[in-house]
């Protein structure tokens, strides 16, 4: 059995999740390929080579593919997937967006945000927000599959890989790249940092969440969240928004603050090592997802908070 | 410009669905259904850009048994021109159903089809790019916003850490995001008046597709629980526990 490992990068930097991907793909043993796309991919397809379990890096350069265009990455994934067994991927907005477009036109049927894999072909991945998982038998010829990277361990560094270059095949001219906007923040990225402080609707205006919030994240270096009520509100930017309609973080420790806990939220961030939550309502759902309550008004709690650590 | 719009039928976002005593099943009888909420964002797109004269005739589409009829109305109230079932008892993987829509893409030949990023029941988000994969068209996925400029669409999306612009040739096809509007409430008369409009039904079985599904779900079970949580009574106390019971320096 040979693994087709997609690699996430955003041009200088690998994802924290691509040893992740890697542990996973060991299931179906040791021939182990990882796909770098982009231009320019020397430094980073060393460090590929650097993985342990990794056989070869393949590398698809050129200057067009630094926009990851979805037409263009499919294309690249079907031009070698014959040699392939499982094409796997780390379960993200990247991955999902090209990955579903080259399993259809291998005719396979994917399976999306796998959270374990008991066996070669049984998976568990979870439905309705969270609330139920299910085992899914596949009986595909061929996998793709996206994985939840926080619920896999990271792959030891220690190796020399192959590094090859491939063929990239021609540009997709339906779609134009434009342009993108990133928010500018010295704190970490939020689905790879190790602490995350998120806030609610609760924090009251976009003076406030900044002002309450940034300061404990500056200190704890860790990246800052929000809920989609606090987003709606317009209080924090919709990148940063955690849940059902945002992103999924399972960070070592989730601090929520001034969240109440709805459930399209929560399937965001509940897979979250420790997480504490401070609330002044008692019966906030959120505290049935916490480890730690602190039942208090955030206002006095979270600057004693920053002064105390 | 012709839209189509596949909207999916799912289980209200606020209902929480219980599992059969084995765990063979979900209970979902009788439950309260909706549009799914994506796809309505979808449907509410192309209605505005009707409004602004840049859409001629929206085709709201369907897959399902003939209980979806009750979604279909829902989208005629909104404003749809024509409603279609594609009508099968079977479960489909997004594959089978992307399979489908192919097919009636390349019998109705829309300029720009619409579907939400994904459905909240099942979570996989494919539909969407399995369709334009299958099709060939261009995709952009997660939209929050999108206008048509003669025959390109321009469209913004939502990506980890900010949002980017694309331009597609169409046809092409686009999966909304939440944030890309908010859906009209449907008034009573609309409602009225989209019960007596003709539902199309064609059946699945026309289409001479292969649905058997690859994957089958075997087990349903609720989530690990968290352990019981512990009430800290002052930010010293709760500092003190996460370095000491949990190993977290801070």
């Amino acid at each position: 059995m040979s693994t087709l490992v997609i690699a996430e990068h955003n041009g200088i930097k690998l994802s924290n999740t691509v040893t992740q991907s890697i542990s996973a793909a060991v299931t179906w043993g040791d021939t182990i390929d990882v796909l770098l796309v982009g231009d320019q991919l020397g430094l980073l397809s060393v460090e590929v080579s650097n993985i342990k379990g990794v056989r070869r890096v393949l590398k698809a350069e050129a200057p067009h593919l630094t926009s990851f265009i979805a037409e263009d990455i499919s294309n690249i994934i079907l031009s070698i997937a014959h040699q392939y067994d499982v094409i796997l991927a780390a379960h993200s907005s990247f991955s999902l967006d090209f990955l579903p477009r080259a399993a259809a036109q291998l005719d396979v049927a994917m399976i999306s945000d796998v959270l374990s894999i008991p066996d070669r072909n049984t998976y568990t991945r979870s439905i309705y927000a969270g609330s139920i998982q299910t085992t899914i038998l596949s009986s595909n010829s061929k996998e793709v599959i996206t994985i939840r990277a926080s619920n896999f361990t990271h792959a030891e560094l220690g190796n020399n890989a192959e590094i090859f270059n491939i063929d990239v095949p021609q540009e997709t001219h339906c779609v134009k790249w434009l342009g993108e906007t990133r928010i500018e923040s010295e704190l970490p990225e939020l689905t790879s940092a190790k602490i995350v402080v998120s806030g609610g609707r609760s924090l009251g205006s976009a003076d406030k969440f900044d002002s309450l919030l940034r300061p404990l994240a500056n200190k704890l270096g860790a990246a800052l969240g929000a809920t989609r009520a606090a987003v709606d509100a317009g209080y924090a930017p919709n990148e940063i928004q955690i849940g059902q309609t945002g992103v999924t973080v399972a960070p070592e420790l989730y601090i929520a603050v001034g969240i109440s806990g709805a459930v399209q939220h929560t399937s965001g961030m509940k897979d979250s090592r420790v997480v504490v939550a401070i609330n002044a309502d008692p019966d906030a759902p959120i505290f049935q997802v916490s480890d730690y309550v602190l039942i208090s008004d955030l206002f006095n709690v979270v600057p004693e908070l920053v002064q105390t650590i | 410009m012709k839209a189509l719009v596949a909207i999916k039928r799912v289980v209200d976002a606020h209902i929480q669905v219980s599992i059969n005593s084995d765990g063979t099943a979900l209970e979902l009888e009788g439950l309260k259904t909706a549009v799914n909420p994506f796809d309505e964002n979808a449907l509410e797109e192309a209605l505005r850009l009707k409004e602004s004269g840049h859409i001629t005739e929206i085709l709201a589409v369907t897959i399902g048994t003939q209980s979806n009829v009750e979604i279909l109305r829902h989208a005629l109230a909104m404003g749809a021109d024509r409603a279609l079932l594609l009508e099968t008892n079977l479960y489909l993987v997004p594959l089978a159903a992307a399979k489908l829509l192919k097919a009636l893409v390349l019998e109705e030949s829309p300029e720009i089809v619409l579907l939400g990023k994904k459905a909240i029941d099942d979570d996989a988000g494919q539909t969407g790019q399995m369709l334009a994969g299958l099709l060939g068209y261009p995709q952009a996925t997660s939209i929050s916003s999108l206008s048509i400029e003669g025959k390109d669409l321009i469209v913004k999306r939502e990506i980890e850490g900010g949002t980017e612009r694309l331009s597609l040739r169409s046809p092409a096809v686009v999966t909304a995001d939440l944030r890309l509007n908010e859906p009209r409430f449907i008034k009573l008369p609309n409602l009225m008046k989209a019960r007596k409009l003709p539902i199309e039904i064609l059946s699945v079985k026309n289409f001479n597709i292969d649905t058997t599904p690859k994957l089958k779900t075997i087990f349903f079970k609720e989530p690990p629980k968290r352990r019981p949580s512990v009430v800290v009574n002052s930010v010293k106390e709760l500092v003190e526990k996460l370095r000491a019971n949990e190993g977290i320096t801070l």
